[in-house]
């Protein structure tokens, strides 16, 4: 809907952005495909060697692997379940009236800020450390034994910091939505007699649905790279009980300096995103739409 | 010297035909309003001579010189946008000089211009407010301001008072009336509302899907309607047709009469009918009417006559004022 | 009566909000507190709360052992310079797609939302080869080239829609007075979206503030921003609280306190135009 001189000058300036971001997908992507069919170390160069799929299947009968991938899922599913049901509890409480709405507010928000490594090692050393931490000290106050977290659990572990640092998202998220709800249909709702839980769940809910899909789809992106919070507390240890995909390949290409084989599992980690990625457009594009 | 020469204008949004190959001349001073009903292409053209969109066929000639690919700000056109369109950022004097600040004038000759121009529109107490501040009559006045200090060599504008409410766009109504007679510049004046066509315009082109449907004075179009089309849109309330047995006695396929144009009696008429509703005006009253055998019709008939619903009535449409139609819509010439 | 019981709720509802955001803070408040504690009282049992001497001396000690100002301008030159290159990049693309649609805008814009899905992890090694080839690893520059080219889909995005509210009109008014594209951009369009360009600046530069992926992978010491200096915190250090306390503080410091003077912007521009 403009001239033809408008509509040359808009393709010639979206297209810096095109090109950028196709070079890259496509560039880096492709190198990847190639290393990842290729024996190559760097430890020792110069003797890089095709070997069809093999990097593939070494990675993919990894056992290392499999724990991966169901760590990836746990976590992913897990922050998720914290974030958006606590979310949608803290955004209602939040929605009502109180004293002081912004200085809590103020709070909330807050560990949003707080960089992924500061949190992890904050987490890790001042509250979750069996010695020293004050999880430890609560719990020897009621008289239990100290809990070592990260080394019993410690995807739990884990979880339990990353959901910290997003609440605060899905909380804000939520609230915004749930204060442009339209106060005539509550009242409405009053009106045909509904009660508290007829009210969340034929109208609130319903209302939140775009936000919460919103609040699933921008997480599950962040989430399936989560590798700082990993690295500085547990090392993706004990054994794999930790380790994600993102962090297996790191571990395989800059520790174990195996090109081949982290290529492959990078390629790997690409495909399960995207399958992640059509399973949620597919659960929530309609949601989007509207 | 500003007139506009369309000639075989065609614009297609990909597949669809927005404009028909079409042919229009605007004279110097003139004041044309497109009319037709919503998606008749009316907004589309006055676009495509701003230029903000592009002919995709034909050529467009302003002052005799072609303009057909010249970008929108080097026409000489300015335009008033229907929702004003004006720079919320920007105070009142900023949004009046910005075109002339666009031009590269000088400063003093934009002080003085946009001075001029706030006085003429009583905008000078609020210069210095944000458009937020502005009722919506006083935005349409900066929107015309703006247009004004260019001194451009015709004015459009898109459907400026469909945002207005009713009391105060007949007063917007008539001050653009006023600036037409002031500034004696063409302007070209798109709108929906054939009362706002009817009471402004030296000319009115009646669009419909794109087709020129009829050119000429408002007299003419109310007097002469080429056809069924602009016979029922000029013209408030809308004329009544019938068609059927009573339209083959006036050797036509289909007839139509004002309702003011029907002579009314409750004794004795051509045709009779009884009352649904009948509207008081004072000066005058409509008779929302059942013919007999014709259906529904409206007539006008004179505030003082003593007529409520279910009384019967009598009317008869005055021969002259008949206009017939054959089975294309055109009217048939005596 | 019924305004008692109102206050009543509304009494209820501020403590157990007030709880809940105090529980939800509390990590942050006993990190800047534990920083001003000495090593000893800061694994003191029971807890100190406040009862302990005041001290700076973890400051002194972190910006003495550690170079915190040369990580923290690396901070701030990769996090500000890669969000206005974003911008500079993004601004025109945003401009064509908002208000030259064509029948592909949708899905160019998808498109480019779906490469922020490609995981991190999918280009790591030739990244970090290309940059060891071009000799960027450890360099403000390629840390600068990664996260603009990471964040600006969302910038473009973010960008998008807010331009989507921006009245057509009005850019098309500045056409018909004479505006070139150049200046319909500056002098219309950049004032009139001011508040979204603002708060799509400060998300990217939160984002990139704390982004630690490529940030850990890509530097060693020169250009290692406060993520990375963080990180070398993990161990054995991270055991001295009082000082871990001290440099995490000095790290999240500077981003929480923009982040709370711009609170309405922010949320503004979290929910990425997609929560109205």
């Amino acid at each position: 809907m403009a001239t033809t001189h408008t509509q040359r000058t808009a393709k010639l300036m979206v297209s810096p952005s095109i090109i950028l971001l196709l070079a890259w997908m496509i560039i880096p992507l492709g190198m990847t495909i190639y290393f990842s069919l290729l024996r190559y170390n760097l430890l020792s160069p110069g003797t890089e060697s095709f070997t069809g799929l093999d990097n593939y299947k070494y990675f993919l009968t990894d056992p290392a692997f499999f724990a991966a991938l169901s760590n990836t899922l746990v976590l992913v599913l897990g922050v998720l379940l914290i974030t958006v049901i606590g979310g949608i509890l803290l955004a209602l409480l939040l929605d009502q009236p109180m004293f002081g709405q912004g200085i809590v507010r103020i709070l909330v928000i807050a560990p949003f800020f707080v960089m992924p490594t500061v949190s992890a090692l904050v987490w890790k050393n001042m509250f979750m450390n069996p010695v020293n931490g004050l999880f430890a000290w609560l719990a020897k106050l009621f008289g239990a034994q100290p809990f070592d977290f990260l080394a019993h659990a410690p995807l739990f572990s884990i979880i339990l910091i990353v959901a910290w640092s997003w609440l605060p998202f899905a909380t804000l998220i939520l609230l915004t939505s749930l204060q442009s709800l339209d106060k005539d249909q509550m009242e409405a709702a009053d009106m045909d007699g509904a009660g508290m839980l007829a009210k969340f769940f034929y109208i609130t809910l319903p209302h939140m649905s775009r936000a919460i899909t919103v609040v699933i789809l921008i997480q599950t992106i962040f989430l399936l790279s989560i590798f700082a919070e990993i690295l500085v507390t547990t090392n993706g240890g004990p054994g794999t009980e930790s380790t994600n995909i993102a962090f297996l390949v790191y571990s395989l290409s800059l520790l174990q300096f195996d090109v081949g084989g982290g290529s492959a599992g990078g390629i790997v980690a690409v495909i399960l995103a995207n399958i992640v990625a059509i399973f949620l457009v597919r659960m929530v594009g309609k949601n989007l739409e509207a | 010297m500003s007139s506009i020469h369309l000639k075989n204008v065609v614009k297609r949004f990909g597949e669809v035909e927005v404009i028909p190959p079409l042919d229009l001349e605007i004279n110097d001073g003139e004041f044309v309003v497109f009319v037709g009903p919503s998606g008749c292409g009316k907004s589309t053209l006055l676009r495509v001579i701003s230029g903000l969109e592009d002919a995709t066929e034909g050529t467009i000639h302003i002052d005799d010189q072609e303009a057909t690919s010249m970008p929108p700000g080097e026409r000489g056109l300015a335009m008033v946008f229907q929702s004003y369109a004006l720079y919320p950022h920007m105070s009142v004097r900023k949004n009046i000089s910005f075109p002339l600040k666009m031009a590269g004038m000088d400063q003093n000759e934009i002080n003085s211009r946009v001075n001029e121009a706030a006085k003429v529109l009583n905008l000078s107490d609020y210069i210095d407010r944000k458009p937020g501040q502005l009722s919506g009559g006083q935005r349409q006045r900066v929107a015309i301001g703006r247009c004004i200090v260019r001194e451009p060599t015709a004015f459009l504008f898109d459907e400026p008072l469909s945002n207005l409410d009713a009391a105060l766009r007949v007063n917007m109504r008539l001050e653009i009336s006023e600036l037409h007679k002031n500034l004696k510049t063409t302007m070209i004046y798109v709108t929906h509302d054939q009362v706002e066509a009817m009471t402004m315009a030296d000319k009115i082109v009646v669009l419909r899907d794109g087709y020129i449907e009829q050119v000429g004075s408002p007299l003419d179009l109310y007097n002469k309607p080429d056809n069924k089309f602009v016979a029922g849109f000029i013209g408030s309330p809308k004329m009544n047709f019938f068609s059927g047995d009573v339209a083959a006695q006036y050797n036509a396929d289909s007839i139509g009469i004002r309702p003011e144009h029907m002579d009314s009696s409750t004794e004795s008429g051509k045709w009779s009918g009884v009352v649904k509703v009948a509207e008081h005006l004072g000066s005058d009253t409509f008779l929302h009417v059942v013919l007999d055998d014709l259906g529904a019709a409206l007539v006008r008939v004179p505030g003082d006559m003593p007529v409520t619903t279910g009384d019967r009535v009598y009317a008869t449409p005055r021969t002259n004022e008949l206009h017939r139609f054959d089975a294309q819509g055109k009217t048939i010439k005596n | 009566m019924q305004q008692a019981t109102l206050n009543q709720r509304k009494i209820l509802t501020s403590v157990l909000a007030w709880l809940i955001g105090l529980m939800i803070f509390f990590p942050i408040f006993w990190t800047i507190l534990t920083s001003f504690k000495t090593e000893a009282d800061a694994i003191a049992s029971p807890p100190m709360l406040f009862n302990f001497s005041w001290t700076t001396e973890n400051y002194t000690e972190v910006l003495s052992r550690s170079n915190y100002f040369l990580h923290f301008m690396n901070s701030v030159i990769i996090s500000v310079g890669s969000t206005i290159l974003a911008l500079i990049i993004a601004i025109p693309a945003a401009w064509s797609m908002a208000f030259s649609p064509t029948k592909r805008t949708k899905d160019v814009l998808l498109w480019m939302l779906s490469t922020k899905m490609l995981p991190p992890v999918g280009v790591l090694i030739p990244i970090y080869l290309l940059f060891r080839e071009w000799g960027l690893l450890d360099t403000r520059t390629g840390l600068v080239i990664v996260l603009t080219l990471m964040n600006l889909p969302i910038v473009i995005w973010m960008l998008y829609t807010y331009f989507k509210e921006i009245p057509v009109d009005i850019l098309e008014a500045a056409r018909m007075d004479g505006a070139s594209l150049k200046n319909e951009i500056i002098y219309v369009l950049t004032p009139m979206a001011v508040p979204g360009i603002a708060s799509t600046m400060l998300l990217n530069v939160i984002l990139a503030w704390n982004e630690a992926f490529w940030t850990l992978n890509l530097t060693a010491a020169k250009a290692a921003p406060l993520t990375a200096f963080i990180a070398s915190y993990s161990s054995p250090e991270g055991l001295f609280y009082a000082k871990l306390s001290a440099a995490s503080t000095m790290a999240i410091g500077p981003i929480l306190i923009m982040g709370w003077f711009s609170q309405k912007q922010l949320v503004r521009g979290l929910t990425f135009g997609a929560v109205k």
